[in-house]
């Protein structure tokens, strides 16, 4: 993805809704009075299923003064374009082909999974000043596919990754509200910002955005959306043929917004949707990101993938909800994971090490080590020792992917796990780079997702595979049944909705995202 | 042999007709569901139909030419048109699928990948009907631009909402353009996968499509590979000399409105001197249609409903599905190579088109009795375009 930092927390509304032709002006409906009081976290998790609570004891919980156990969530991420995806392998199918999109989202829909999620880049990477040509390359457009997608499957969430910079709230609204429509109460979105002027080029509205614009600008367009969302009351549609009256008067409410980022007036084209709003998901670690996810997400899609940085994480997000009145249950935190499943422990992590061997090339080698070091590298032997060159830390040799944190610490860092461990610059990448979470047999990749769940590591995960089509296989095959005896996940889909599947509720009326009380920027 | 006629609906929620929604037949609350335009289109492609078309507008419909009007009693709401086209792609095999997407305050970029993966989850069957949002209302929905508002349309002679609408169609153009070229800019066999240098693509084989233009400019290439037709098809609605510029110069295929056989044969006469580079444009006639013996007598009923009487910028065709065979025949040898019919009342006269309409057309030996491509391009027999860029030396 272009990028997927996070966006603070939104500053209060400057839209309104209300009045027009279609509208005499009342506020949109805030949440529908059939909803229950919020839950607490704890009354949610004694509601499990009597089907699958009868397995408890094998995960040990149960026992007298033990908290019943929380359940696990799952998503299926298609992968992207980065070297996690190994083409190299003879079972890799096309990553454009929709049978490809089919065959993933089917997988995780048999396992039961909450969604199916879709990265997104607005422009192809390169490197060197020339397209980077040694990873998958190559997608859809997600919301088009998505919507595809939705035909072909019944259950499953459906994510799309979406960039604020370069959309317009009220087209994207409108596509979104779509999706949800189309798949009946199915969709999510995403939101991330960009403001490079390289993926800019590609867009009218161009690289023109500050770095901290950007911020402002998501939060305000994510305000706006929820405005236009709003704005159809949900019993605007009578429809009624004898009397004549298509639309409710008053049904359709004016909005009008006038923001720093966004001026518009005027109606939506597009009734309320099944989940009212799609699921927003929030991705990225910075303390702006979390208190937006806090105050806004019902999914947090993070990096934190061990499990004392998870539950710091976790503990630090679900801190900061009461005060914009919301409970625990209604943000999951999802690290995004790689699992690597063979019979035994010991034949896992063979099957891992040569996961990453494929996944590092020896020309991938050679280009992740000239995008760390900044200069060209391409005369060193992948097979040889690093060399005793000095990093440019001026160049960006790469463009169209996000650099993460100090690059003069990263290149010490790599320099002394090569001299301590003695390795060739591809077994160091190898070492570096490696991307897996769970490696082991069925039992061990459940147990151990099972315990950084029931740690308050996380609240699930979201998986992405190394290989296109399949390669959730052997987790929805093994792993999702053992998940499921242990009584930590759903043998079937109890709800229809994106929502319910997470168990977020209903989508809350624009009242909820008013900053919290006493509280200013 | 004689040449086939080519045809085509227009489905639009439950009918042309602004009273449509009042028949009993008809299902207005399904027009937010899936379910409702899956079946319209099986009824369509059960019919053997060249393609459907799927309106949309980035704001409400009205009766005004420029805002809204607050009726409460026609129907109101859309969902976007290439997500429905998107939806039933999986569910049909061999119906083309042409949604509306507008250029006016979309960006090319995103409008050229939705229509590129339309043609890959439909498995080279998507097209495009470019669209252009000259009011003040739609403007207001996206704050960038500041147009006049529109009285009438078309706009009367050279005055500033006619130079304001050439300059949209100007933009529409600039904006095909760029689609055209991203959907070029991955030459069809820049995949190798070849492991012995680890290249997953041959990079000189994707290409930066530069375009710049007065409103946007687009480095490219592409995200998404080259869609399986190559370039999916460019279709446009047009009513006057402007459009049919723009027609002539961007589209593969064009819908008129003539309302006589002598207008056609006038518009078709214009629109072949408009020079033009490639294939043909290809010129489709549209009607409204309400179809059936008693078809006049229910168009006059469903104008007492409305309150007013029923005219559109397509001619308005009441009458037996023979009678309409009539019609296309005779207007046929004025040079419309194909219809684009837009039903009154759906389901009503979209079935009367799918199975009266199409058997009386075979019975003359002028309609098709199987589908005889897999493509969209195909069906209309235009042939799958090399990558502009493969010709140029690298």
């Amino acid at each position: 993805m272009t990028d997927s930092t996070g966006t603070p927390r939104p500053a209060r509304p400057p839209g309104t809704a209300g009045g027009g032709p279609y509208g005499p002006g009342q506020r949109p409906a805030g949440r529908p009075s059939s909803e229950p009081p919020h839950q607490r976290p704890a009354q949610r998790r004694r509601a499990v299923p009597a089907a699958t609570r009868r397995t408890d004891r094998r995960g040990g919980a149960g026992a007298a003064g033990e908290r019943p156990r929380k359940q696990v969530h799952l998503a299926a991420h298609f992968p992207g374009v980065n070297n996690t995806t190994v083409w190299s392998d003879p079972r890799a199918g096309s990553q454009i082909d929709f049978s490809s999109f089919v065959h993933l989202a089917r997988t995780a829909e048999r396992g039961k999974f909450d969604f199916f999620f879709l990265a997104e880049g607005l422009r192809l990477r390169e490197h060197k000043g020339r397209i980077y040509d040694l990873d998958v390359v190559g997608r859809p457009e997600s919301l088009t596919v998505l919507a595809a997608l939705a035909a072909v499957t019944e259950r499953i969430g459906l994510a799309a990754t979406v960039n604020t910079t370069f959309n317009e709230p009220y087209e994207l609204a409108r596509r979104l509200a779509t999706l949800d429509h189309l798949s009946g109460g199915r969709a999510a979105w995403n939101v991330v910002t960009s403001f490079d002027a390289f993926t800019g080029a590609n867009f009218r509205r161009g690289g023109y955005l500050d770095a901290k614009d950007r911020y402002t600008r998501a939060a305000e367009f994510l305000r706006l959306s929820r405005t236009l969302w709003d704005s159809w009351q949900p019993d605007a549609i009578l429809a009624d043929q004898g009397t004549g009256r298509f639309l409710r008067p008053g049904g359709i409410a004016e909005v009008r917004h006038a923001g720093r980022h966004f001026t518009i007036e005027g109606h939506f084209t597009t009734p309320r949707s099944p989940q009212g709003h799609p699921v927003i998901i929030q991705a990225g670690d910075s303390d702006e990101g979390r208190e937006f996810a806090a105050s806004a997400a019902g999914v947090i899609f993070t990096r934190h993938a061990t499990l004392e940085a998870g539950k710091a994480f976790y503990a630090d997000v679900k801190r900061r909800l009461p005060k914009y009145g919301r409970a625990p249950h209604e943000l999951k935190i999802m690290p995004g994971a790689t699992v690597v499943v063979a019979d035994t422990d010991a034949e896992a992590a063979e099957l891992a090490a040569e996961i990453r061997r494929r996944q590092v090339s020896p020309q991938t080698a050679i280009a992740l080590l000239e995008q760390v070091w900044g200069r060209d590298l391409s005369a060193c032997d992948p097979d040889g020792p690093l060399p005793d060159i000095e990093p440019d830390l001026s160049s960006d040799i790469i463009q169209g992917r996000v650099r993460h944190g100090d690059r003069a610490a990263l290149v010490a860092r790599w320099r002394e796990v090569a001299r301590e461990k003695n390795l060739t610059i591809r077994e160091l990448v190898i070492e570096m780079t490696g991307r897996q979470t769970f490696i082991g047999s069925p039992e061990t990749v459940a147990r151990r997702i099972d315990e950084y769940v029931q740690a308050d590591a996380a609240d699930g995960f979201i998986l992405v595979p190394h290989l296109i089509p399949g390669g959730l296989d052997d987790f929805v095959d093994r792993v999702v049944p053992l998940l499921q005896e242990r009584g930590v996940f759903r043998t079937e889909y109890t709800g229809t909705t994106l929502r319910e599947h997470l168990g977020l509720g209903p989508a809350p009326g624009p009242d909820r995202y008013l900053d919290p009380p006493g509280e200013t920027r | 042999m004689t040449e086939p006629i080519h045809l085509a609906v227009a489905l639009d929620g439950v009918g042309w007709h602004p009273a449509a929604w009042r028949e009993e037949c008809t299902r207005p609350r399904e027009i937010f569901t899936a379910g409702y335009w899956a079946r319209l289109v099986a009824e369509a492609e059960r019919g053997l139909l060249d393609f459907v078309t799927f309106e949309d507008a980035l704001g409400l419909q009205s009766t005004l030419p420029d805002g809204v009007d607050g009726r409460t009693d026609q129907v109101r709401g859309r969902l976007d048109a290439v997500l429905i086209a998107a939806r039933v792609a999986p569910l049909t095999t061999r119906i083309g699928l042409i949604p509306t997407a507008t250029t006016t305050h979309t960006e090319p970029f995103h409008v050229a990948m939705a229509i590129a993966t339309l043609d890959h989850v439909s498995r080279g069957r998507a097209g495009w009907r470019v669209r252009v949002s000259p009011g003040r209302t739609h403007a207001r929905h996206f704050g960038r631009r500041d147009f006049p508002r529109i009285e009438r349309l078309p706009a009367p002679g050279d005055g500033p909402v006619a130079r304001h609408i050439r300059e949209l169609f100007d933009e529409a153009a600039d904006a095909v353009e760029v689609a055209r070229r991203l959907w070029d800019s991955w030459e069809d066999d820049a995949e190798i996968r070849d492991v012995a240098t680890g290249r997953f693509i041959d990079r000189d084989k994707l290409h930066y499509i530069d375009f710049s233009g007065r409103w946007f400019s687009v480095k490219g290439p592409a995200i998404t590979p080259r869609p399986p037709q190559g370039q999916p098809l460019v279709t446009a609605l047009a009513h006057a000399r402007i459009p049919y510029e723009f027609a002539a110069r961007s589209a593969d295929v064009v819908y008129v409105t003539p309302h006589t056989r002598e207008e056609a044969a006038a518009v078709v006469r214009e629109l072949r001197e408009i020079p033009r580079d490639g294939d043909p444009l290809k010129i489709f006639a549209d009607l409204v249609v309400f179809l059936g013996p008693d078809a006049a007598a229910r168009k006059a009923r469903l104008d007492d409903l409305d309150g007013a009487e029923f005219t559109s910028d397509a001619a308005v065709f009441t009458g037996t599905v023979e009678e309409l065979a009539d019609l296309l025949e005779d207007w046929r040898r004025a040079g419309i190579e194909g219809y684009r019919l837009r039903p009154g009342v759906i389901p009503h006269d979209l079935k009367a088109i799918t199975r009266g309409l199409t058997a009386a057309l075979r019975r003359r030996g002028l309609f098709r009795s199987a589908y005889e491509a897999p493509t969209l391009r195909g069906l209309l027999g235009l042939g799958r375009p090399v990558s502009r860029y493969a010709r140029a030396v690298t």
